[in-house]
């Protein structure tokens, strides 16, 4: 399955103090605009005051500096990297509830073999299958799985770090 | 921390010691069930509360106040329908970068997302229109919320903050409301550390330039006045030979009457300043934010201009116009570092000679003088005669704030702005109503000083009430009100742009009798009809100190603002007088066989 403007998505990591509002806040200035957010997840960082929002947009380059430093006024937007796919290590992790009747179990099964994807709960008509890797391959194996009969999937957005020995576009804080 | 001796106060008394501690002087206010708690400790306190009659009134004369002294405006306000009252000031404090805070009560606690009485989600609503707000959801945090609010409203560029206060909070009756107060010194602000020193390699980048141009312009905007650096800039412009444009947001920060000021540039700034831009070879805009009602078209802006871009929001860099070169930092301390490094390089001689350039900009002005046809005896009267008299009959310090709108423009134009800190209007939400508020608040400021609110009779519509206040409260500030009977500005552009087609636009020149309705709310009020009797009136009005003044100037209805730049056209594009010669590059040259009429009709099309 192709995702609309795959080529065009930006991933940025914002770090954020961990207060009641802020998410609100960094999505209010794409949502002003117009532009959607493709991707977002947030957790606390490993110092607690913090939390990480990464932000995976379709949009064009131009918009999206203004965005950044926007997103920099915001006062409880630490730091923000852009970070491009091929300076990064990307995850995604997917979970899907697939129809496996006993004519294709084994072919699901075969797939989420070849992906080393788990299966996390069973039942006589579906399985309940996780995969987590890079993004482009959980699209693959979604695309795959969507041959069985997808009755529920939740991606859990994208996360991203460096690469180890390369800085992140960084940006001035103000 | 701070070496204070904790007291015991509840949220409210906590409140207003913050104000305290931070040297508020005045709030503008309008009280309500949910900041109750907050008003009752207002009776104990040195702080004036001046009681508005509406709410979007403290927020504009807060908005005046800080205008005028650069100090934040504080604004305090209940719940509901309070807080959404306040939503324009705010949006508007936002859009000027005026430092300004502005509490709100919110219901309590355990009522928010109820839809209680009086409750609004004010932080969502008035999340885009502030520079940042907050919901305090434990008195003890209210001290640091102070603290941090002023802190944010104050620096790098500034802006409205809001804080929404629970009622519970702060009701005395609560027990869990009470807690030893000290009032801190710093604040924690991980995501918030403005610097506005700027980088040596900016200003190297700006002195290159510099030196090299021939036909320099500078392009000052509100945050020079923001940043203090008003007599920096002068300084950069004497020692450079540069000419100097002020936006509507900085009239006054280089005095007219210097020789290198050239006024207001923009859709209906003078031949000169538009002009002087379009052919400068360096463009320094110096705390200015490339607005529409400058540029024009973007695409036709200053066409042959290299731009050096001053300002210390980052986000301002080419959001408009990429500059050559970028100084993020204060203007003033930027002015300050170009100025060090210039004057080891020789000062005047690090620049090239700039005296052709000036003499083609004189030639421009000698050429395209403001003008308007004056009345005669007997007929109504010319708006610009009216500020003409004002200005020529007014201490130099006076303060003059406008509504938006014709007059807001003639004001802007014919005032001749000499101090910094002397012009307060609405520029970038172009408020109507803000006048009359702001000069309150200005005056609240310095009460020793005249405070002039030139105001169009729509906008006097919007806010007269808050003439009460300035009744009741003695501030007497006074209203030139321009009644020329009609929406001036929008009936112009219906005029220009809409085949004299006016639609809703009329007002009436006696429909309410703006006499009667001054002198109900506490002011001496004159009227003005005919040309010969300006001067005498507003002698008059100037002779009064203890109430406020209204003066209707009765002005002809037909009056057009020019120049004009039509919206969205080029600069090139500037249609002057239709006295004067119209420009051989602005097309309104080329209809010149056409009547006035036609040709400014014409142009819309
Ligand atoms: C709150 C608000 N509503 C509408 C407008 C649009 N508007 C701009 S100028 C203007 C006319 C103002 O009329 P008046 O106060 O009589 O001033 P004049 O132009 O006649 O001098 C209007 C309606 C505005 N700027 N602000
Ligand atoms: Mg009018």
């Amino acid at each position: 399955m192709t995702r609309p403007g795959e080529l065009e998505n930006h991933t940025i990591v914002v770090r954020v103090e961990n207060k009641a509002g802020v998410l609100a806040r960094v999505a209010d200035l794409f949502a002003r605009r117009g532009y959607n957010i493709f991707s977002l997840a947030v957790a606390p960082t490993n110092d607690e005051r913090f939390s990480k929002i990464t932000i995976v947009v379709t949009v064009e380059s131009t918009p999206l500096d203004q965005i950044v430093k926007q997103l920099f006024k915001l006062v409880n937007v630490v730091e923000i990297a852009q970070l491009p796919a091929d300076q990064s290590v990307e995850r995604e992790l997917l979970l899907a509830t697939v129809d496996a009747p006993a004519k294709t179990r084994g072919e699901v099964l075969e797939i989420v073999d070849i992906f080393e994807g788990k299966i996390v709960a069973v039942s006589g008509e579906q399985l309940t299958v996780s995969l987590d890797g890079r993004p482009d391959k959980l699209d693959d194996f979604e695309a795959l799985l969507s041959e069985y009969t997808i009755s529920d999937l939740q991606r859990s957005g994208r996360i991203a770090l460096p690469k180890i020995g390369r800085q992140a576009a960084r940006l001035r804080a103000v | 921390m701070s070496d204070q001796e904790p007291i015991r106060l509840n949220g409210g008394q906590a409140l207003i010691k913050s104000l305290e501690m931070e040297g508020v002087e005045v709030i503008f206010g309008y009280p309500g069930g949910a900041i109750l708690p907050v008003y009752d400790p207002i009776i104990d306190s040195k702080i004036r509360h001046v009681l508005v009659r509406h709410e979007q009134g403290a927020g504009h004369a807060a908005e005046g106040y800080a205008h005028a002294t650069g100090r934040p405006g504080v604004c305090m306000v209940t719940s509901g329908p309070a807080a959404t009252n306040i939503v324009t000031p705010l949006a508007d404090a936002y859009l000027d970068s005026v430092p300004m805070v502005c509490i709100t009560g919110q219901v309590a606690l355990a009522a928010i997302g109820t839809d209680a009485f009086q409750e609004c989600d004010t932080t969502g609503i008035t999340r885009s229109v502030t520079k940042h707000n907050m919901l305090v959801t434990r008195a003890e945090d209210i001290p640091m919320a102070v603290k941090e609010a002023f802190h944010i409203a104050t620096t790098g560029r500034p802006g409205p903050v809001l804080i929404d206060i629970p009622k519970n909070i702060v009701d005395a009756n609560n027990p869990d409301a009470y807690f030893d107060f000290v009032y801190p010194d710093t604040v924690d602000l991980p995501g918030y550390s403005p610097d506005g020193r700027p980088s040596d390699d900016s200003i190297d980048a700006a002195l290159e330039l510099l030196a090299a141009a021939e036909r320099p312009v500078l392009y000052v905007g509100g945050g020079v006045l923001k940043a203090r650096a008003a007599e920096a800039v002068l300084r950069l412009a004497e020692m450079g030979d540069i000419p100097v444009v002020t936006t509507l947001m900085a009239r006054g920060a280089v005095p007219d009457d210097h020789e290198l000021c050239l006024g207001m540039p923009g859709m209906h700034g003078n031949y000169t300043a538009v002009t002087a831009i379009q052919r400068c070879d360096l463009l320094i805009a110096m705390g200015s934010r490339f607005d529409d009602r400058v540029t024009g078209k973007v695409g036709a802006f200053a066409p042959d201009a290299k731009v050096i871009h001053v300002d210390i929001d980052p986000a301002e860099h080419g959001k408009v116009r990429i500059p050559e070169v970028s100084v993020v930092g204060d203007c003033r301390l930027v002015c300050e570092a170009l100025l060090a490094k210039l004057e080891v390089k020789g000062g005047a001689s690090a620049f090239a000679d700039h005296t052709p350039w000036r003499q083609q900009v004189s030639g421009w002005q000698e050429k395209y003088p403001l003008v308007y046809q004056s009345s005669e005896s007997g007929e109504l009267l010319k708006p610009q005669h009216v500020i003409e008299s004002l200005r020529d009959s007014c201490p130099p310090d006076t303060i003059v704030t406008s509504g938006v709108g014709q007059h807001q423009m003639f004001a802007s134009q014919y005032w001749t702005f000499n101090h910094p800190y002397t012009w307060i209007n609405s520029g970038g939400l172009g408020t109507m109503g803000f006048s009359i508020p702001a000069a309150i608040g200005a005056k609240a400021a310095y009460p020793d000083r005249m405070v002039w609110a030139v105001d169009g009779d729509g906008c006097f519509q919007m806010t007269a009430q808050e003439l009460i206040t300035a009744s009741v409260e003695k501030i007497p500030i006074k209203v030139a009100l321009l009644n020329n009977a009609y929406l001036g500005m929008v009936r112009q552009w219906q005029e220009l742009f809409y085949d004299n087609r006016y639609s809703e636009v009329y007002l009436s020149h006696d429909m309410p009798d703006y006499v009667k309705w001054a002198e109900s709310m506490g002011c001496v009020a004159f009227r003005v009809e005919d040309p010969d009797e300006i001067a005498a009136t507003i002698a008059k009005a100037n002779a009064i100190n203890d109430r406020p003044v209204v003066v209707e100037f009765r002005c002809v209805e037909e009056e057009n603002v020019f120049p004009m730049v039509p919206a969205g056209g080029s600069n090139d594009d500037i249609i002057v007088d239709p006295s004067q010669e119209q420009p051989a590059h602005s097309t309104a040259a080329q209809d010149a066989s056409m009547t006035d009429a036609q040709r400014t009709g014409e142009k819309a099309k």
